[in-house]
């Protein structure tokens, strides 16, 4: 490349941009000195030396819109200055016009554009006229000046600009990305360093050094705020090219659809906004090829004609959410799986047993397509994994529910932002972990009698009872696979959120809440997915960040939840349908789940401790009597299955499950075989119980349960009871 | 592999007795003991996170990766820091030697009969004058382990 001449050109255009800004400074205060002494012939001659110059070097280095715009200012000031004519305060308007639009001209050069960027031609006109009229100090006023357009467009720039304002249009300016990444990077330095301020003030405890510790962190608190805000962009930026996007896929397809856009003003990080702006670009396009029918499909399945594609957005828990639906075909697994096999990704016997969800997942393999003919717009199979894969590299989550015949849902799970997060640091194993605060609900520390009474244990599962409702319990020194702790003293829960559900993790010590910056792990750590990352605390020391979502998923409960979860439109409506259910099993009755919160305890309780008192079976416990029911006795037997041994008739040395429900005030003590899981799902594809003593038939956890209605069962075992006295 | 057996000049540092050495112009810098945070569940060969001015790096236990017995010196290790695409790596050694000029027709490529992690991450040797100069493949030594 000939870097010399083009350097020289370069460095000639810079000086020129410094210096014609400075002219242009002058130009302005030698015109408003104008509009007291119109005709003083020293400022007159000092102008159009100005403008001259700033004239011909334009024209040296061909910027012909510069130059042709400050020729037909020269033009007027060489009457003003020949005394041909008076410079009238409209006159100085259409020099001030023309000093601004020179301005404009100068900043689009600077940035990269040529100097033909900005619209030059009404100025040049407005000129030309103000330069022919006669000396009539009270003559008509040109059409444009000071009209409230032009005022609008032209605004007299402040006396002093210094230069540096070069670039600005108006109140904005522009920046580049690059340069407000290493903002952002340093600013993260700076709340660490901050931070470090922090701790040494505290340890020495000067006047003088907290004030000034004060101050910092004060200073860095509103800069963070400011900066990561220049990096926030509405989402509805990305989105305007998608309705287009839409509308031509459509038509080279011969379909009709629509895309409804929802929550364009939702923020977030620049960067972010760039990493979706192809996978949407991509899903919505997919949306329309592969989802929304052609239209005589649609009126032949009683649909309308135009399809409807929606896309929305919102914030939630320090996320922003994504969902595209449309009201298309949807995706039969069956026909996944079919191809799945066809293309040789699975065997036909794995490819069977495929829950519906895992089915849909295929859509994500590299080289899958689904399309049956492969069209110009998408059915390459280029897409979906590179949705996906972009997705994930900013730490966002994808996911695909979809019902055949009535649409597709496409969930988009992503961070606002990636560079600070507020993190309450715990102590675990002699370490110090950073939680982020975006999960976090909140701490409940109990001593060892609180703790004896609300922890609760089910096999290998701890639960813990907050305010009347079960939360399973996670240790973060299970989960990292360190020793367990000697008895704690005092139990610190730390209640979080994880993607839609809560569960408690167990820490030894809760230490400080303080911002972090994320900094990511080693190529080394990739395969370890409890850490979202590492940073550095105020002491110098490197503490790693828990992933909360992948802790869940390592207690199995955010899988599971997830393999239940069906169709998730509305944040509200997933809240809403979103329950935990406790799993238990009595002798031969199937797989039967009791809402966990009708659930207050769970107790074990030695067969031999029942008494009967009045026909009814009870057992005195914490100096109460808890009367029991047995469900596999109070369900009445259904049509196909055989009750087999009656758990009445079991050995009285065996412990019985209890499963005590509140009632009014009045415990009842739910007797079970078994108690297998807790599991938070929606249960969708509700069917009508088919006997008594179940409120309804669900999915849960990918397969058939019953949901029992514990207060029939309590009232039919009451009644069984008083039929049965003697 | 063959840049590194080019290398004319290597920095050194001792392992259980053994010398190797690191191209030079791999070595970012060598640092006496630092604050380890271990890393839960990560490979066994990664003692953990270090702080170097801002930067966390990865900390790599040599021995470990070389299958060498553990550390039973009370000294602590020091660090080697490679120069790494992305995220930096520090090995972990036992003491740090000198940096040699070597002269290119004393190396061999590593005897077939070398068994286990150091047929995988030792290159060859140098023959010096009192000693061997074991050529550590610095690419397969800060690879990934499988978990």
């Amino acid at each position: 490349m000939d870097r010399g001449p083009s350097q020289m050109v370069d460095e000639a255009v810079r000086e020129f941009l410094i210096e014609s800004c400075e002219a242009l400074d002058l130009l302005d205060r030698e015109l408003l000195a104008l509009e007291k002494a119109p005709s003083s012939k020293n400022t007159l001659s000092s102008l159009f030396r100005a403008i001259h110059t700033i004239k011909g070097t334009a024209g040296c280095l061909g910027l012909s819109a510069i130059e042709s715009l400050s020729h037909a200012g020269e033009n007027l000031l060489v009457r003003a200055r020949d005394g041909e004519l008076l410079l009238t305060p409209p006159r100085i308007d259409g020099l001030l016009a023309m000093s601004d639009a020179l301005r404009a001209l100068l900043s689009s050069l600077e940035a990269g554009r040529d100097d033909g960027g900005v619209d030059q031609g009404a100025t040049i006109e407005r000129l030309t006229a103000l330069a022919q009229e006669k000396i009539e100090p009270q003559g008509p006023q040109p059409v444009v000046a000071n009209s409230p357009g032009a005022a609008n467009e032209v605004q007299p720039a402040p006396a002093n600009l210094e230069g540096q304002a070069l670039a600005a249009e108006g109140s904005s300016l522009r920046v580049d990305v690059g340069l407000l990444d290493r903002l952002m990077n340093l600013i993260g330095e700076l709340v660490l360093s901050r931070n470090q301020i922090l701790q040494v003030r505290a340890r020495l405890d000067d006047p003088g050094l907290n004030a000034t510790s004060q101050r910092l962190n004060s200073i860095t608190s509103q800069l963070q705020a400011i900066v990561m805000k220049t990096r926030m962009q509405p989402i509805g930026n990305v989105w305007s090219k998608l309705p287009r996007a839409v509308r031509d896929t459509a038509a080279s397809l011969g379909k009709q659809a629509q895309l409804v856009l929802q929550g364009a003003e939702t923020e977030l990080d620049k960067t972010l906004l760039e990493a979706i702006k192809d996978p949407l670009t991509h899903l919505v396009r997919n949306a329309v090829d592969h989802g929304i029918e052609a239209p005589e499909v649609r009126a032949a399945r009683g649909k309308p004609r135009e399809g409807r594609i929606e896309l929305k957005a919102w914030h939630e828990g320090g996320q922003v959410n994504l969902v595209l639906s449309d009201d298309g075909a949807g995706i039969e697994p069956g026909k996944l799986k079919a191809k799945a096999v066809a293309k040789g990704f699975l065997a036909a016997d794995k490819a069977a047993k495929l829950s519906d969800r895992e089915a849909l997942a295929l859509i994500f393999l590299p080289g899958f397509s689904t399309a049956d003919k492969v069209s110009a717009v998408s059915g390459r199979g280029v897409g979906m994994d590179v949705v996906r894969t972009n997705v994930e590299r900013i730490g966002g989550t994808v996911d695909v529910q979809s019902t055949p015949g009535a649409g597709t849902v496409f969930k988009i799970k992503i961070p606002l932002t990636l560079a600070i997060v507020p993190a309450l640091i715990v102590g675990c194993g002699g370490e110090r972990y950073a939680v982020p605060q975006l999960s976090l609900l909140e701490i409940v520390r109990l001593d060892r009698a609180q703790a004896e009474r609300s922890v609760e244990r089910i096999h290998d599962a701890q639960l813990f009872r907050l305010r009347g409702r079960l939360l399973p319990i996670v240790d973060l020194r299970e989960v990292l696979g360190l020793a367990a702790a000697k008895e704690r003293a005092n139990l610190h829960v730390i209640v979080l959120q994880a993607d839609g559900q809560k569960l408690g993790l167990l820490v030894d010590s809760i230490e400080d809440t303080v911002e972090i910056v994320v900094k990511p792990l080693g190529r080394h750590l990739k395969g370890v997915p409890l850490f979202a990352g590492a940073t550095i605390l105020g002491d110098g020391r490197t503490a790693l960040i828990v992933d909360v979502r992948a802790l869940a998923q390592s207690a199995r409960l955010v899988d599971e939840r997830h393999a239940a979860g069906a169709r998730e439109p509305a944040p509200a409506e997933v809240e809403s349908d979103r329950r935990a259910f406790l799993l238990c099993r009595a002798s031969d009755q199937g797989r039967m789940a009791i809402p966990l919160g009708q659930v207050a305890r769970l107790e074990e309780i030695a067969a031999g401790s029942i008494e009967l008192v009045g026909g009814r079976e009870v057992v005195q416990h914490r100096g109460d009597i808890l009367p029991l029911v047995r469900i596999s006795q109070a369900l009445p037997e259904r049509r196909t299955g055989e009750r087999s041994v009656h758990a009445a008739q079991r050995k009285p040395e065996e412990n019985l499950q209890v499963i005590v429900h509140d009632a009014d005030g009045a415990s009842v003590g739910l007797v079970v075989d078994s108690i297998d899981d807790i599991l938070e799902a929606s249960p969708h594809a509700r069917r009508a119980a088919t006997r008594h003593g179940v409120d309804y038939v669900a999915v849960i956890g990918d397969r058939i349960t019953e949901v029992l209605d514990v207060g029939a069962l309590c009232l039919a075992a009451s009644q069984q009871a008083l039929r049965e006295l003697p | 592999m063959t840049t590194a057996a080019n290398a004319r000049q290597f920095c050194t540092f001792l392992l259980e007795g053994l010398l190797f050495g690191v191209p030079a112009s791999r070595v970012q810098e060598v640092l006496r003991s630092q604050e380890i945070t271990p890393v839960p569940r990560a490979p066994r060969s990664v003692r953990g996170l270090i702080n170097l001015r801002g930067e966390i790096v990865t900390a790599i236990d040599l021995r470990r990766r070389l299958g060498l017995p553990e550390r039973t010196s009370q000294r602590p290790p020091f660090n080697v820091v490679l120069r790494e695409e992305g995220a930096q790596v520090s090995l972990l050694v036992d003491e740090i030697g000198d940096v040699l000029d070597v002269d290119e027709s004393a190396f061999e490529r590593a005897p077939q009969t070398l068994q286990g992690p150091f047929r995988e991450l030792v290159l060859g040797a140098y023959k010096l004058d009192a000693r061997l100069l074991l050529v550590l493949d610095t690419d397969r030594a800060t690879a990934p382990e499988h978990l």
